[in-house]
């Protein structure tokens, strides 16, 4: 048994951890008695990636490319392939993911079975529309190849990992000129100026989103947008990754640290207004410290991530931040970002239209969790509902009613697979 | 600089795939050796895509047969070449060597005499160019036997005598012998051991990649296994045997 966590490490629990790392024998290899569930990099917040008591099917050393086509920009890979390693194969190549979350150490199965998304989404949508097609295994020794359209993707993109184990996946890279972004940050003073800054570069960028000051009443933040950019410039030498040493003995994100450091970051940042990024520092900035989420202590910490219908975004994210702020909880780390008109794939996935409100807490037990039972209802009230890779406390009644696909969903699932949020949200 | 050309035994462990990876940034040929020949497609597939302009040939052999080691490097002699990597191993389950003498049989051959045996194959084919770059992966649990694992440590441990031999032989040639020491790496041999102490498989392949590249006759990777492997290696008996390691 080997004790894991997932990347909130809330706390750990033991699992037996079987590897499989030949996709040929992956049918076989997980028809035992004991129910599993595929787990890559344990990035997820909660506990969709854990399975306590029972097997966990390490993916991360099924990491093969197995064919791409330098001139249609389709890739086939293995599932436990790194989002890292694709972008940094593709780029050289002029072709990299369309859709790319906020870490790119991911794998391609977690990838698809979070139906993860980005800051573009109103341009490119998920993750999940951008794979042709996939290999499923099932316990029951089945192996099904899906494509859009077919019920099992629709299934298994934003599934949770609970149709099957994704062996392998065909994926639509983009055309792109570099690794180059140009990025235009603005300040703004309050959600109205967000909404219009975020609807007025729609259009014409790419990437937008946000970070938010979450003790600040009125909701000022910093506005980040970017575009793809051809400039003859060599890609910078890979830095090499710092990594945070220990895990403090309390959270070093607390009511002391946090007013001050928003108010640094927002006077530094309101300053910057024009410069070219590389993806890496423009898409990923917290991947440059290994074991950032040490920082949170020995208790960990949970992300709230939610999404309102647009109707009621403006006032939802407004009462959400008054309470939050009121609390004086949250964390610098917190985002928000419109999503696109467009429904996702997947009959479980998380975007839909409206906007997105992303906040780590560091836990401090009851206190947080009663922050949560209030931000919960005025999710529910307004219709939204909560992200599965990054809850960990979420109840049964939030989340179906914020997944209206759910009934189609269970009767598709794999009966050798349950993980701690199945059993948690689904009763088995 | 020409391409290199690359023999590697035991081409789809993990720690051998990342270094594989590695060369094949700069493009390289490569000639992949293994058990099971669909695995090892399985890399030469990934390396293809990887890169267009390296040539790869995969060949299956069985790892314990002394006449088709010897045929296969006479084969792979035949044109040039830069390095050889011998790293292949089976970790097996300390008890189960103690319980069953078979599996402790299957284990020494593996680990042991069959990297050996490439050893010696391959390093005739080195002489007779006059160069080249012979890298044998032991293990740190080759440095000194400790209950936990002394079988695959033995193995591991003729290993390195058999690297010190050819070291000497070798000496003032133009040939350069390589061990490298892993400490606990993280691939799916280790994947029943708690991750937190594994080294990264890319880390580590990185790190092999360069002590080959020097020419370096022992490196640990991670370098910081060297330190602990040298307090391991001299404890005392009445202190080590205390240990629980």
């Amino acid at each position: 048994m080997v004790a894991i966590s997932a990347w909130g490490r809330l706390g750990t629990a033991d699992h037996h951890m079987q590897p499989l790392a030949d996709r040929t024998r992956i049918k076989t290899e997980i028809t035992g008695q004991r129910q599993g569930l595929a787990f890559g990099m344990g990035r997820s917040y909660g506990d969709v990636c854990l399975n306590p008591g029972g097997t966990l099917w390490d993916l991360r050393s099924l990491d093969r490319f197995i064919a791409f086509d330098e001139q249609t920009g389709c890739l086939r890979c293995e599932s436990g392939t790194l989002l890292r390693e694709i972008q940094r194969f593709g780029v050289t190549r002029g072709w990299m993911l369309p859709v790319v979350p906020g870490t790119q150490y991911v794998t391609v199965g977690g990838a698809i079975a979070n139906d993860v998304h980005g800051k573009n989404h109103h341009r490119h949508g998920c993750f999940g529309d951008h794979v042709t097609q996939l290999t499923l295994a099932r316990t029951s020794g089945e192996v099904i190849t899906c494509r859009p359209g077919d019920t099992m993707f629709a299934a298994t993109v934003g599934g949770l990992g609970l149709t099957g184990v994704i062996v392998e996946a065909e994926l639509q890279l983009r055309r792109v000129p570099g690794p180059w972004l140009e990025v235009e940050t603005h300040p703004f003073e309050d959600l109205q100026e967000f909404f219009t800054l975020a609807d007025a570069s729609e259009a014409d960028w790419e990437h937008t989103v946000s970070w938010i000051d979450c003790l600040h009443p009125s909701g000022r933040g910093i506005f980040m947008r970017a575009n793809p950019v051809a400039v003859n410039q060599p890609a910078p030498p890979p830095r090499a990754d710092i990594r945070f040493p220990f895990v403090p003995p309390i959270s070093l994100v607390n009511r002391l640290s946090l007013r001050p450091f928003n108010a640094m970051y927002y006077r530094l940042k309101k300053t910057q207004a024009r410069q070219l990024q590389h993806y890496e520092q423009f898409f990923h900035p917290l991947d440059r410290i290994q074991d950032w989420n040490r920082l949170y202590g020995p208790r960990g910490f949970y992300q709230y991530q939610c999404v309102l219908p647009r109707e009621v975004g403006a006032a939802g994210v407004q009462t959400l931040l008054k309470t939050i702020s009121s609390a004086g909880m949250g964390s610098f780390l917190a985002v928000l970002k419109t999503f696109g008109q467009r429904d996702a794939v997947g009959m479980l996935s998380f975007a839909r239209p409206g906007v997105t409100l992303a906040l780590d807490f560091p836990n401090v037990g009851a206190p947080t969790l009663a922050v949560f039972e209030r931000l919960d209802a005025i999710v529910m009230e307004a219709g939204g509902r909560l992200y599965p890779a990054k809850d960990a406390r979420m109840s049964r009644a939030l989340f179906e009613a914020g997944y209206p696909r759910l009934n189609e969903f269970l009767p598709l699932r794999d009966a050798g697979i349950s993980s701690a949020m199945s059993r948690r949200l689904l009763g088995n | 600089m020409s391409k290199k050309r690359i023999v590697i035994i035991g081409a789809s462990s993990a720690i051998a795939e990342h270094c594989a990876r590695l060369w094949v940034s700069e493009a390289a040929d490569f000639l992949l050796v293994g058990r099971d020949l669909s695995r090892v497609q399985r890399v030469a597939d990934d390396l293809r895509v990887r890169s267009l302009q390296s040539a790869i040939e995969t060949v299956q052999i069985d790892f314990l047969d002394a006449d088709a080691i010897s045929s296969l490097a006479q084969q792979a002699g035949q044109s040039p070449i830069d390095i050889v990597l011998i790293a292949h191993g089976d970790l097996p389950v300390q008890q189960s060597c103690e319980q069953d003498i078979h599996v402790a049989e299957a284990a020494l051959q593996i680990n042991g005499v069959s990297p050996a045996l490439f050893a010696e194959a391959f390093s005739k084919q080195l002489a007779q160019q006059g160069r080249g770059t012979l890298a044998l992966i032991g293990s740190v649990a080759g440095d000194r036997g400790r209950k936990a694992n002394y079988v695959y440590g033995a193995g591991k441990g003729m290993v390195e005598r058999y690297a010190q031999g050819l070291q000497h032989r070798f000496a003032y040639t133009g040939i350069k012998i390589v061990l490298i020491k892993p400490g606990p790496t993280a691939t799916p041999m280790t994947a029943h051991l708690p991750s937190s102490g594994l080294a990264a498989v890319d880390q580590v392949a990185r790190a092999i990649v360069k002590a080959i590249e020097a020419g370096k006759p022992v490196a640990y990777v991670p370098a910081k296994w060297q330190l602990i492997m040298l307090i391991v290696q001299h404890l005392p008996r009445w202190i080590f045997h205390k240990l629980n390691i």
